[in-house]
């Protein structure tokens, strides 16, 4: 199988033998126009996933086999890894490549061969631009999944056929379930050191959908691959004709994003974040005759979290109540007729509304009700326990608030999906919790409204991270 | 910097409890007209803040970016400072616009809403970011989205060029001309004054990148910048890879991998302590190729060497590098006229030009996507030095 592998190397990258001296040759270096094939030139949509599994499943592997195969690692990266894993005497084979060299970037990580933080990595494919976040899964791994898979439209979950469903793997599907990412892909990895048995993958498959069942979590996708040789994932494989899905590639250019699944389902949010007020201090590219007309010009800027907002709308501002019209939206100085979530515009508004960072404009008629008390999920991710009574910051869209810990109901046992009473939390632990609020926050349901559900407790001190909370519907 | 109206007019300190339990966020105007002593750690205010009546940000000289910024406590930002559209020609910038839609956004709709969010968010919540500003296409286009973010108000913030000596006079030119058409400041750290006067030596390879940390974080803490803007991205480098779009600094620049706080959603904790600051890279999510495609898009303009020109060049360790007043071919080493561009900005020793045609900006996306060579491998001699080149630099505050 190594030999496999080198050959699909050997073959996928002009002019590596360069031999441990590196430096590309003058010639093959220094032209940028070489003619080989490589990537669109076109944009597409954005699609954020994460990978998940256990040490050793082949998450960096999976990763850097997905980024040379769209041709997103070029040939100085490449080259230099395959100097590395020559170093290292990776595989035993000359040419073999240690793809988990492209993702594991720090020192550190090379050195103990372990994935040690998030890391991102880019690569498009012409229908899509994709944003991987590659999350390693010993140390931390509740912190470095919630992270990745905060904001991910998929999540790719690895498992050994060799070891199947884990303990661990259903620990990662329950994060993915609690921040309701929308796709689940579970790729049996390592397929080829079973000989590419279909009995092997039916019985994992088997206990991925009874799983993914009993989480409730919606139809999850699964995948025989082999990450190191490449089956199944970018082109479908020959050598498992029993399987008849999409390749892990296909799947993820087809799944929708949150954005395409959510925007036309939720109604307007926009927190403002600041006020634009030019008053004498103009852009200089602004004409003489527009400076008149902009010289009372006020404009609510911020990101449109959900929903779309037109011209001639009516909308409301929390925490004011006040209802008003929409009467220009802004993205720079080009006017826009429309504009929907993710987008970051500026708002101009009919009336004098009092408005400023913290305020959020929503819908009329939709406007959340202010909340002095959260009831919610929290990740804990500092080493610091959080217990009843602490004192913290809640960072909620443009919002910062005092914020006291004043019960917490309860830690969530992964493995159960039991909730067990606790007097603190510990990292990586996943509690209920009760906050009680200095101030009003426009936060609502994770599960109705997922950017406007989501926070994070700050250390009012030191500034540390302690937790992201996802708000929940207060428990009977 | 202040952010949001209470009636009355005094300025709250950051996390200091309003009357009526929200905790202000800073320089926020509180009901009763004092201001609140600075107790929020988090924007690491300057020292000796007036305390009194008044509220308006006494600080207000502290405050100004130059090219006239203040903030005004009645509103929250004040957009001040200089913006504007930087460079995109035929831009509509009358009121009257006529309205374009959105249908479809597409990667780099999506990618320009969230460096915009991020640089919206850093001028909200801190006092005195800054934008590091070479002249290279990254930082152009960064200069591009806070324009984009602010407009019609001038961007309300300084630039600060880390100015190494070893300089294309192009791109000196540019930068020059762009600070003045925008009414920006623009902040010079010099890297040759640290030389002149012995506070830095050369190096033996005479390239002057590494030199560039020291010079770069006095500049900061004269300045007293919180916060500070990078057009650093994720793909240039795996150890920028790790990296987090708000990415804390200790006192002495250093960025500490292995520690990092987590960052999750659009929410970005900024909190630092006095004598920290955090650097934003609202483009870490972009590429090469999408930085291109959106240069073409938008029609920013940049300094001329990234376009095909005729220079003369010499090759060494595979790249081409110019001849210049600090750059010279050694023995063995013949110097050729060659149609060239740079695909980076950098030391002008050390960063070498790629062959090519590319003049317009179509052709230079045609080319990167094509490209088999990435552009700090294709381009910067420092890079190559070990596998671990910039994150050990990036771990003593280079940028
Ligand atoms: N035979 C085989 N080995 C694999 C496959 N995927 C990963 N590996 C190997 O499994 C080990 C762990 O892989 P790595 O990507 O570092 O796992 P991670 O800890 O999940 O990131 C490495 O030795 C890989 O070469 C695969 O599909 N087939
Ligand atoms: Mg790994």
């Amino acid at each position: 199988m190594s030999e496999h592998i080198g050959d699909r190397v050997a073959s996928a990258s002009v002019g590596l033998d360069t031999g441990a001296d590196a430096s590309y040759s003058t010639t093959e270096g220094l032209d940028t126009g070489a003619s080989r094939p490589t990537r669109p030139t076109a944009t597409g949509t954005l699609f954020r996933f994460a990978t998940a599994g256990s040490v050793d499943d082949g998450k960096s592997t999976l990763v850097g086999r997905l980024l040379h195969d769209s041709k997103a690692i070029l040939a100085d990266q490449l080259e230099s890894v395959a100097r590395t894993s020559a170093e290292r005497g990776f595989g035993g084979e000359p040419g073999a490549i240690d793809f988990a060299l492209l993702t594991d970037g720090l020192r550190a990580e090379r050195e103990q061969g372990i994935t040690i933080d998030v890391a991102y990595r880019y690569f498009t494919t012409g229908r899509r631009s994709f944003i991987l976040a590659d999350c390693p899964g010993h140390v931390q791994y509740t912190r470095n999944m919630v992270t990745g898979s905060a904001t991910a439209d998929a999540v790719v979950v690895l498992v050994d056929v060799r070891n199947g469903v884990l303990e661990q793997t259903r620990r990662h599907l329950a994060v993915v379930q609690l921040l309701r990412v929308p796709h689940v892909i579970v790729a049996v990895n390592k397929i080829d050191l079973v000989g590419y048995d279909r009995a092997a993958f039916d019985a994992v498959a088997a206990d991925v959908a009874a799983l993914a069942n009993d989480l409730g979590l919606p139809d999850a996708h699964v995948i025989p691959v082999s990450a190191l040789a490449g089956d199944n994932v970018v082109e479908r494989s020959a050598n498992t004709p029993w399987y008849d899905g999409p390749s892990l590639l296909e799947l993820l250019e087809e799944l929708s994003t949150i954005d395409e699944l959510e925007t036309d389902l939720e109604a307007l949010r926009l927190p403002v974040q600041l006020v634009i007020r030019p008053q004498g201090g103009l852009s200089p590219d602004v004409t003489d005759a527009a400076a008149d007309e902009l010289r009372d010009h006020r404009a609510f800027a911020g990101r449109i979290e959900s929903g779309t907002v037109k011209v001639g709308d009516p909308v409301e501002v929390f925490p004011a109540g006040v209802r008003t019209t929409v009467t220009g939206i802004r993205r720079g100085p080009e006017a826009l007729a429309e504009a929907s979530a993710p987008l970051s515009v500026a708002l101009e508004l009919a009336d004098p509304v009092d408005a400023a960072r913290g305020a959020v404009i929503a819908a009329a008629g939709s406007l959340p009700a202010p909340r002095r008390e959260l009831d919610a999920d929290v990740f804990q991710l500092d080493a610091r326990p959080l217990a009843t009574g602490a004192r913290v910051l809640v960072k909620h869209g443009t919002t910062t608030v005092q914020a006291i810990v004043t019960d917490i109901r309860g830690r969530l046992d992964l493995d159960t999906l039991e909730t067990t009473p606790t007097a603190s939390l510990a990292t990586n632990d996943i509690g209920l919790v009760r906050l009680k609020l200095a101030a009003d926050l426009a936060a609502e349901p994770y599960a109705a409204h997922r950017r406007a559900g989501a926070f994070l407790v700050i250390h009012p001190q030191d500034g540390a991270t302690l937790a992201a909370g996802i708000v929940v519907e207060a428990p009977a | 910097m202040s952010e949001s109206i209470i009636p009355g007019g005094r300025v709250a300190s950051a996390g200091e409890a309003i009357p009526g339990g929200r905790v202000a966020s800073a320089g926020e105007a509180i009901p009763g007209g004092r201001v609140a002593p600075e107790a929020r750690i988090e924007t690491a205010r300057v020292q000796g803040l007036d305390t009194g009546a008044g509220a308006s940000y006494s600080t207000t000289e502290n405050l100004d970016t130059g090219a006239g910024a203040s903030y005004s406590t009645t509103e929250g930002l004040d957009t001040g400072a200089g913006a504007s559209y930087s460079t995109t020609e035929g831009l509509d910038t009358g009121a009257d616009a006529s309205y374009s839609t959105t249908a479809t956004l597409d990667a780099l709709d999506v990618l320009e809403a969230e460096a915009i969010h991020v640089i919206r968010e850093v001028v909200a919540e801190f006092e005195r970011p800054v934008l590091l500003f070479s002249g290279g296409k990254d930082s152009v286009v960064v200069l591009h989205l806070a324009a984009k973010a602010f407009w019609p108000a001038k961007v309300p913030f300084p630039v600060l060029h880390v100015d190494t000596g070893h300089n294309f006079p192009e791109v000196l030119r540019f930068r020059d001309e762009t600070v003045a058409r925008l009414g920006i400041r623009l902040e010079v750290a010099s890297v040759q004054d640290y030389l002149d006067d012995g506070r830095l030596q050369e190096r033996a390879d005479g390239t002057r990148n590494p030199l560039q940390t020291q010079p770069l974080l006095d500049a900061i803490a004269a300045g007293r910048h919180d916060a500070v803007f990078g057009g650093a991205r994720r793909d240039e480098d795996k150890a920028r890879a790790k990296e987090r779009i708000i990415s804390l600094r200790d006192e002495f620049g250093q960025w500490d991998p292995r520690n990092q706080r987590p960052e999750l959603w659009s929410l970005y904790n900024g909190r630092h302590t006095v004598g920290q600051h955090v650097r934003a890279f609202p483009i870490s999510n972009w590429t090469e190729l999408d930085v291109w495609r959106y240069i073409e898009r938008e029609g920013i303009a940049l300094p001329p060497l990234y376009f095909a020109h005729e220079r003369d060049v010499y090759a060494r360790d595979g790249m081409w590098l110019a001849v210049s007043d600090v750059s010279a071919p050694r023995a063995g080493e013949t110097v050729e006229r060659r149609t060239v561009r740079y695909r980076t900005v950098g030391d002008l020793s050390c960063t070498g030009a790629v062959v090519s045609e590319a003049a317009t900006l179509s052709d230079i996306v045609r080319e990167v996507a094509a490209s088999t060579l990435t552009e700090r491998g294709a381009t910067r001699a420092d890079d190559r030095l070990s596998e671990a080149a910039m994150e050990d630099r990036k771990k003593d505050g280079y940028f």
